[in-house]
């Protein structure tokens, strides 16, 4: 109890030192906050994309197989489907018509799929949320499409897909396989890839060794790997993320430095009077223990929660012009949270314990000089 | 009130909050469920590969079908110009780091 009240008195004496001097802190306090803020935005926003990859590419095709030549994609030819199915394991293998469509009068870029599970009729096409906002002429009901051989092709929008799915069809059209093969000339007898279905997954790595030896201009790529891309392409050490954490990593050594390279002549003063009033050294550690924690703790804890509200519900205004980029089409979601304790744990030991110490070390130093010495210094 | 007090209150508040950010993210989470499991419908339905985060550059629209020359399309020694170029890394499958 006597303990309790000791740092009671310790905690009202520190808050009053770094009210003395509010325009520091208030500053630093404001500083750290937003570099915690930024780190927070950045595990919020990819953990959440992560999830939602691996949520929803879940039903992605079991295996794609594209041709490259040359180093490229080029369309494969539809004969290499028997060689395919022929595979022991292989259930079944269907050709996909899909590529990409810009758009001069609304400066968008549209990808373009066949689909004929839903019974497209050709002269039709089903657009995605994200390709209806951002049509400037409305009205007429078409959207014009100029072919590979100049002349154009006008397609009704026969209906739109809801907005929640603009995560994954905001700039989607799908049309019949004859629109496809009028816009793009795409010659008879090719496809842009084969989509494969395969009986047993365990096989899937097999499957695609016998294709390449196969088809030695093929490429296969798994559902496993598809779902391996949102993994790696948002980890850590790649784009955004390193940008953030390197800007908010900095940020930090600045204010740690300033910490661990010594004290003012005005906080030694005030250790040397309070030692000289009869303060122990760990009175003074206890001190700016109390010191570091506010600071820290108070930053990590507004620093999350905006870092939330900016994700969840602004849903990230302040990266919206990084992730846009030059895109017209920029899809509408609502991300889900992938919050844990995990998260908020490896945010507080990377950001308030490491503060923390900096605070203390060079007040330890301080306060073991002799009193009288640094109140003449 | 002493100082002391406002600021173990303030930290109490702001626990609070962090731990009803916590209960909000799960019950989102489960509300969202709905949505999650219709987009894989059609993920499943449209046989898609990609989350539609970027649409400037093919390579980012579908990092999956993406080859590692795309970003230089226009000469071998092109700069990559587009900013969600940079804001992807590479995957795995085209650095050579195949599941097969």
């Amino acid at each position: 109890m006597r303990w309790f009240e000791k740092q009671k008195n310790i905690v009202d004496f520190t808050l009053s030192a770094l009210w003395r001097r509010k325009g520091k802190n208030i500053t630093l306090v404001s500083v750290y906050t937003f570099v915690i803020f930024l780190v927070a935005s950045v595990v919020y926003l990819t953990s959440s994309i992560k999830y939602e990859a691996s949520r929803v590419l879940a039903e992605a095709p079991d295996m794609m197989v594209q041709r490259l030549v040359a180093g490229r994609h080029d369309y494969i030819p539809l004969a290499y489907m028997g060689a395919i199915r022929d595979i022991r394991g292989v259930q079944g293998v269907k050709s996909r018509l899909w590529g990409y469509y810009f758009d001069q009068t609304n400066s968008a870029n549209y990808t373009l799929m066949v689909n004929e599970e839903m019974n497209i009729e050709p002269g039709t096409i089903v657009i995605g949320s994200g390709v209806a906002r951002n049509l400037l002429v409305k009205e007429s009901g078409a959207i014009p499409f100029r072919a590979y051989d100049g002349s154009y092709a006008f397609l009704k929008i026969g209906r739109i897909l809801q907005e929640d799915l603009d995560l994954v069809a905001a700039d989607l059209i799908l049309l019949s396989r004859q629109d496809f093969r009028r816009i793009f000339l795409t010659p008879e007898g090719q496809a842009t890839d084969l989509v494969v279905e395969v009986r047993n997954a365990k096989e899937l790595a097999t499957i695609a060794r016998k294709i390449v030896t196969l088809l030695p201009d093929t490429r296969p790529i798994l559902r496993e790997e598809i779902l391996r891309t949102y993994d790696a392409v948002f980890e850590w050490r790649g784009g955004l993320t390193i940008l953030v954490l390197s800007g908010a990593f900095l940020a930090f050594i600045i204010l740690a430095w300033d910490k661990a390279t010594g004290l003012s002549a005005e906080e030694k003063r005030e250790i040397g009077v309070l030692k000289g009033l009869g303060w122990e050294t760990s009175d003074i550690l206890q001190m700016k223990f109390w010191e570091g924690g506010a600071v820290s703790l108070t930053s990590f804890l507004v620093g999350l929660l905006l870092a939330y509200l900016h994700i969840y519900f602004t849903p990230a205004v302040l990266f919206e012009p990084v992730l846009k980029g030059w895109s017209v089409l920029y899809p509408k979601f609502q991300l889900t949270p992938q919050l844990s304790a995990y998260h908020i744990s490896t945010l507080f030991f990377l950001t308030v314990v490491p503060y923390t110490v900096a605070t203390i070390v060079p007040s330890w130093r301080a306060a073991t000089v002799d009193p009288d010495l640094v109140m003449r210094t | 009130m002493r100082k002391c007090h406002i600021f173990f209150l303030s930290v109490a508040v702001g626990c609070f909050w962090v731990g009803m950010m916590l209960v909000h993210s799960g019950f989102l989470e489960r509300s969202e469920e709905a949505r999650v499991s219709h987009r894989r419908e059609w993920v499943g339905k449209l046989g898609l590969s990609d989350l539609c985060l970027f649409t400037e550059a093919r390579y980012t629209r579908h990092p999956v079908t993406a080859d590692l020359h795309v970003p230089f399309q226009d000469y071998p020694l092109a700069f990559e110009h587009f900013p969600s170029g940079s804001i992807l890394s590479v995957p795995p499958h085209l650095r050579g780091k195949l599941l097969w």
